[in-house]
């Protein structure tokens, strides 16, 4: 195993730059179509108001929040279509079953059981793959949120083209589903997701694989010793080795990765407050 | 002896006695009266003037009456005794019938009950000596100056306070209304002033069923210049209920105000009139805040539908009258103000759905109960997953530390 290692790069690409550009594309459009749909949906708060005539007025609010979910509709049609180009034009089943594809497995199920008995100290923690099940859960969640947020949104947004297809009480669930998964959207994101990936304590204050894309050998083999046990296996840990993030890149991680922190803190402190 | 200067006395019956030698005591003229009170310094007792401006007099409406039809026990010249003050009595000895309506007036009620500073003929009309028609610009009851002329007891917090009169700056509240706008930047005699709304000799307070401002009167008082606003609310629901009696019912000032009427298109105007349909219609105002037309509009923006847009303004009809905007032959209609496309698949919508009433909005309801469930279930899974990680992750680290 030792000698799988190699002794200069001591780094591994994890996520590609594809994938860390959708999820640039999709954290900002995420944040800009919070900032301007949580006043609407609490605008019964001093904030809301606030908010809202700050950006500009109604005209504006709506106008952006339009426009960060054409964005972040290009990520999630962009994301489908290199997922299926990859399975049936490249010929790779992998991206849909197996230990590199987002689709839960029934180990899946095992992980998340003896997480819990290791979180009750009976047993030791379980070796999770190249996807553990609550990064798994986060992106099915952020997956069907984005198909049910934007069917309700666009429907809403085309209400004449789609009301000559559906009765127009659609319209009233539609409103109601879209703020409502909304909401669960950005409580999920700025508790859940934050302190899956970032703020628990071994990652504390922040997991910056997202921004650098690589991992440290260390890393991976603590955290995903699965993953790496294949990769010596199969001699696949050269063809993703790579330098160490430079200091640039971190600190640019750490600029994006607090603001955003900071923003998502600030909007899931709003909402509570409105409750 | 009542005159101070008593030179003056002298000088003047002098001055009669030569100019006037053969007058008779019971026809004095008016130049006999002005043989003395035209001197500039002729003064009472009390330091009064008694000085009266024969120009301006002879030009008043009263200029053609001698001075005796007022000054009626001024019956020498000069004087024995000191003359009665005017009062309201000797205006009523020629204008009787309008100061029987004054006495009945909350101003004339007020003067019997002692308010000795309530409006008499004079606080409105102006000195009798240079009263004018009000049909003369240079009176004070000239419509454009009539407000002012209200105003100087109505504009005074003070005075209201002391005789418990509910609005206190009507003078300041009128004069940025629409109609003060109207009176005093535009000259419009059109424009609505004091007086046309409460009447003038015959004003009443308007707990007073018999008041032009009474909440039963007020339609027929503002339609005096409005009638067709009046026609379409006299037929509509409201204005049926106000015909029945009905004091709940919205009169013109409910929305409108009654002094500091706005311009209705502006949006805080807008905005303001749906919290105020809210007052009776607390279910509907609930159930529209929860559709995006009640979000928006919550926000302080204006461009969705407001309950005027769907249900009229003052011609208000039950979605069970065929003449309706919100009939169901009328919907499509009534939606295609604003949605152009709007089909009658689209009038689906429900404008005030209540997502807690399953009967009349399942698939809302169903969606509610399943959108709430779908939250709580997940974070309570993922709020003790939360917890039990992060105690579990500081344990370990303890330990790790604790080994180092």
């Amino acid at each position: 195993m030792a000698s799988a290692v190699s002794s200069t790069a001591k780094y591994y690409v994890r996520i590609d730059l594809f994938h860390r550009l959708v999820h640039g594309f999709l954290m900002a459009s995420f944040l800009g179509l919070a900032a301007t749909g949580l006043p609407i949906k609490f605008n019964q708060a001093a904030w809301a108001t606030n908010l809202a005539h700050a950006l500009g007025g109604f005209g504006t609010v709506i106008f952006f929040h339009q426009t960060f979910a054409i964005i972040l509709s290009l990520c999630f049609l962009l994301h489908l279509g290199r997922i299926l180009h990859a399975a049936f034009v490249k010929g790779d089943p992998g991206v849909l079953w197996g230990p590199n594809s987002m689709v839960p497995q029934p180990k899946d199920l095992l992980d998340m059981f003896w997480h819990f008995a290791w979180f009750f100290g009976l047993g030791p923690k379980p070796r999770f793959d190249r996807f553990t099940y609550w990064e798994k859960f986060d992106y099915w969640a952020v997956f069907w949120g984005m198909a049910i947020i934007g069917t309700s949104g666009y429907v809403m947004w085309f209400s004449g083209f789609f009301g000559r297809f559906i009765p127009g009480w659609m319209f009233n669930i539609a409103l109601l589903i879209h703020s409502e998964e909304a909401l669960l959207a950005v409580w999920f994101i700025f508790t859940i997701h934050f302190f899956n990936s970032h703020i628990r304590p071994e990652k504390f204050p922040m997991d910056l694989v997202i921004f650098t894309g690589r991992v440290s050998e260390a890393e991976l083999h603590e955290e995903r010793p699965l993953e790496y046990e294949r990769l010596v296996a199969q001699d696949g840990l050269t063809a993703i080795a790579t330098e160490p993030p430079p200091l640039w890149l971190r600190n640019f991680g750490r600029l994006i990765g607090f603001t955003v922190i900071t923003i998502g803190f600030i909007l899931f402190g709003l909402t509570l407050w409105a409750l | 002896m009542w005159i101070r200067k008593r030179v003056a006395l002298v000088l003047a019956s002098i001055t009669l006695t030569l100019v006037r030698p053969a007058a008779a005591e019971d026809e004095i003229t008016n130049e006999a009266c002005l043989a003395c009170h035209a001197l500039e310094d002729l003064v009472g007792s009390d330091g009064r003037s008694l000085v009266v401006d024969a120009g301006a007099f002879s030009a008043s409406t009263h200029g053609t009456l001698p001075c005796t039809t007022c000054h009626a026990d001024a019956t020498t010249v000069p004087h024995e005794e000191k003359p009665a003050r005017i009062g309201i009595a000797t205006c009523a000895t020629c204008h009787s019938e309008v100061v029987a309506t004054y006495e009945k007036s909350v101003h004339g009620e007020a003067r019997t009950n002692g308010a000795t500073d309530a409006a008499t003929c004079a606080s409105c009309h102006g000195s009798t000596h240079t009263v004018r028609q009000h049909s003369d610009m240079g009176s004070p009851v000239y419509p454009l100056n009539l407000p002012r002329t209200c105003g100087a007891c109505h504009g005074d917090p003070e005075l209201a306070k002391r005789h418990g009169i509910p609005v206190v700056n009507a003078y300041q509240l009128y004069l940025d209304s629409i109609h003060g706008r109207a009176l005093t930047h535009s000259g419009l005699l059109v424009a609505a002033n004091c007086s046309s709304c409460h009447g003038f000799h015959d004003i009443r307070p308007k707990k007073d069923a018999e008041s032009k401002v009474s909440r039963l009167s007020v339609p027929a008082t503002c339609g005096g210049c409005h009638a067709g606003v009046m026609e379409a609310y006299d037929n509509g629901v409201h204005g049926r209920a106000v015909k029945h009696g009905n004091l709940k019912a919205p009169v013109c000032i409910d929305c409108h105000t009654a002094h500091q009427i706005a311009r209705v298109d502006t949006d805080p105007w807008k905005l303001r009139i749906i919290a105020e349909c809210g007052t009776c219609h607390e279910e509907s105002l609930k159930t529209y805040r929860d559709t995006f037309h009640g979000q928006v509009t919550a926000l302080g923006f204006t461009p969705v539908a407001r309950c005027s847009n769907c249900h009229g303004s003052h011609r208000v009809l039950p979605a069970a009258d065929p003449e309706s905007s919100i009939a169901p032959a009328n919907l499509v209609a009534t939606c295609q103000k604003c949605h152009p496309q709007a089909g009658p698949k689209f009038v689906l919508f429900s404008p005030h759905a209540d997502h807690e009433n399953p009967e009349r909005n399942p698939g809302l309801y169903y969606a509610a109960r399943l959108m709430t469930l779908l939250i709580v279930a997940v974070f309570i899974f993922f709020g003790i997953h939360t917890v039990l990680w992060l105690l579990r992750s500081l344990i370990e680290q303890r330990r790790l530390n604790g080994r180092r």
